[in-house]
């Protein structure tokens, strides 16, 4: 954060629909030409944060600084920033060409003139031959990719998107995601991209802010966010935790208050290992699921939590783990991580991309 | 979903009864038009054409025609301006009070005809002390064509969502230009469904029109009404129902069309 002026600084932004505060005074500042996401489950306040930066909504409380301007109040056609739309809103009547020539359109510009931007814009997402077509004649990925150049063209400062690759597959969207990335690259920049998905969040972003309950629970870079989540609800939002309560904690690691041991960085033997700051604890297999890249042994250990271990599909990985059997859970005391204990949960009880959910055995 | 073979044929004997009750009249009608009996006798002594060509040539007929159309017309204009602008008002803002409007607005729809034209008759004469003349008969059915005409826009702008609008908006159009340019072209359809209602609405109105029309101003149903027992006039009624018939199915036939193109479309 050293340039001078921030792309976007929010000041005690809050936000309250009747009752219910969607939004609790939260402080940001982005830097120019960062890759920024917002990270959470759904009504976590990520999404209202972007609709109140593109100007959609009006904050209850707080301003928003677009490079050290205040644009708390003005319209959104007003404002420097554009939108990419989860659900794309591409002008059903206009051909493709019309659409990303709007931006251009409304601002005064020559029909020449926006035509010849707005072709470039379709070329610089591969589209050009589509220029013609309505929208509804395109697939998802290429609805996409005309929401993006419409967007773009009118060369904002900062992009907002909101759950852009939501609607593809998964093929489409790890292809959406590199080409995201590259874009952003190229147009030098800032992008703030909202999701409920931690692993796009963790592949694209410079910086992560992870959102519950209205308030930014954690702000980081991915590896920041990985390695050292601070919170209960980060580490189990982001990757999947083992959570040792305080009780656990005491009894496996001799440590007080909660803990979170990633399952990557646990070992499944039959005799334990031994070594400087290796902790061992024997239990018993519950299921081996195979993934292909690597097999998940979850383990109700002998002194009491359930856990989760991610064995690496290695050459030389002879044994094969079965349900009922005996084994040994190995760490390392490094990577345990102290999180807050604070039972805060997100507000919508169903959560949208928790994989630790999967046992909700340790969460406890 | 399946149907015995005794219900499906009990449910088909009651539907082509109901069809032979509703359309039959109208086809005697058809008939009648062509009959020599100047008195609508069944079955008619004869056939001839000379009341297709008296119709065409009775001033009084064609006098009513033009002015029913012409109120017709401006009613609509006038609805399809009012009902769009209540909608927009409706659909995309908040303000106290706003459920009860829309409540009023639908209402005229379904009062009674008498009412309204008691009530209007008695507003404009009494209350306003504006005499009766064509533009009375324009203002009273506009207060139900706009229903129409609301009805339809309304609900295509909930089903439109306010996500156009915001990338409209997103891209630097101001509330005009993103009227003109976004929401205006999607409401096409919604408008010329909701007017041709309005139209055919009006068109065939008499209730309302009896009570709100001036002397002198004869409508098409008005006319009808009068010259319906005239001796020597009935046949003549008949061309011009049949007439008025053709005239009403073509709008609600387009407006369906154009609401199952659109169905079809999403």
């Amino acid at each position: 954060m050293t340039e001078a002026q921030p792309a976007i600084r929010l000041t005690g932004l809050t936000k309250e629909f009747g009752a219910v505060t969607a939004v609790d005074h939260v402080d940001l500042e982005i830097a120019a030409g960062e890759f920024f996401s917002m990270l959470g489950p759904s009504g976590s306040g990520k999404t209202t944060v972007l609709r109140l930066i593109a100007g959609f909504e009006q904050p209850t409380d707080g301003t928003i600084e677009l490079f050290g301007e205040e644009v708390t109040k003005r319209a959104p056609f007003d404002r420097d920033v554009n939108t990419v739309f989860q659900d794309y809103a591409l002008f059903p009547h206009m051909s493709v060409l019309d659409n990303v020539a709007y931006g251009l359109r409304v601002r005064g510009l020559g029909k020449k003139e926006r035509n010849e931007r707005a072709r470039r814009a379709l070329a610089s997402v591969r589209l050009e031959q589509m220029a013609d077509r309505k929208p509804s004649q395109l697939s998802g990925g290429q609805r996409q990719r005309v929401a993006l150049a419409r967007a773009t063209v009118v060369e904002p400062k900062v992009l907002l998107l909101d759950e852009p690759l939501g609607a593809l597959d998964l093929k489409l969207r790890e292809q959406m995601q590199v080409e995201l990335k590259q874009i952003q690259r190229e147009l030098g920049i800032t992008f703030i991209f909202v999701t409920h998905d931690q692993e796009e969040a963790l592949t694209l972003s410079d910086r992560i802010a992870v959102f519950n309950a209205g308030r930014i629970e954690q702000l980081g870079t991915p590896a920041e966010l990985y390695e050292r989540p601070v919170s209960r609800f980060v580490a189990d939002f982001v990757g999947t935790s083992n959570l040792f309560g305080p009780e656990h904690s005491l009894a496996l690691l001799e440590r007080e208050g909660h803990h979170s041991v990633r399952p990557e960085k646990m070992t499944v033997s039959t005799a334990g290992q031994s070594g400087e700051g290796v902790r061992n604890a024997a239990g018993t297999v519950v299921e081996a699921i195979y993934l292909g890249s690597g097999v998940r042994l979850v383990v109700d250990l002998d002194a009491g939590p359930r856990v989760s271990v991610l064995e690496q599909n290695v050459r030389g990985r002879a044994r094969d783990d079965e349900h009922g059997d005996r084994v040994v859970v190995s760490w390392h005391d490094d990577d345990v991580v102290a999180v807050d204990g604070a039972a805060v949960g997100p507000q919508n009880p169903t959560p949208t991309a928790a994989v630790g959910s999967v046992f909700p055995g340790i969460s406890g | 979903m399946r149907l015995s073979r005794l219900s499906r044929t009990v449910l088909g004997v009651v539907t082509a009864l109901i069809l032979v009750v509703v359309y039959v009249p109208l086809f005697v009608v058809l008939v009648n038009s062509f009959s020599t009996s100047t008195s609508l006798n069944w079955p008619p002594p004869g056939f001839t054409l000379e009341w297709w060509g008296k119709a065409f040539q009775s001033e009084g007929a064609l006098e009513a025609v033009g002015t029913s159309v012409g109120i017709a017309l401006v009613a609509t204009a006038v609805s399809l301006v009012l009902g769009t602008l209540i909608s927009l008002a409706l659909q995309r803002f908040e303000f106290f009070g706003r459920e009860a409007i829309s409540l009023l607005v639908i209402l005229p729809i379904a009062l009674p005809g008498i009412i309204t034209g008691i009530a209007l008759n008695n507003f404009f004469r009494t209350i306003m002390g504006v005499p009766l003349s064509i533009w009375t008969v324009v203002i009273a059915h506009a207060t139900f064509c706009i229903v129409t005409v609301f009805n339809n826009v309304i609900a295509r702008l909930r089903r439109l969502g306010t996500s156009f609008e915001e990338a409209s908006a997103d891209l630097g159009a101001g509330i005009w230009t993103t009227f003109r340019l976004v929401t205006f072209p999607q409401l096409r359809s919604a408008l010329l469904a909701g007017g041709l209602l309005a139209f055919a609405l009006s068109f065939d109105e008499i209730i309302v029109t009896t009570f709100t029309a001036g002397s002198g101003v004869t409508t098409l149903p008005i006319f009808i009404l009068n010259n319906m027992f005239r001796p020597a006039q009935a046949p003549i009624v008949s061309v011009i129902a049949v007439v008025l018939v053709v005239v009403s199915i073509i709008p609600i036939y387009i407006a369906q069309r154009l609401s199952g193109a659109e169905e079809r479309r999403r």
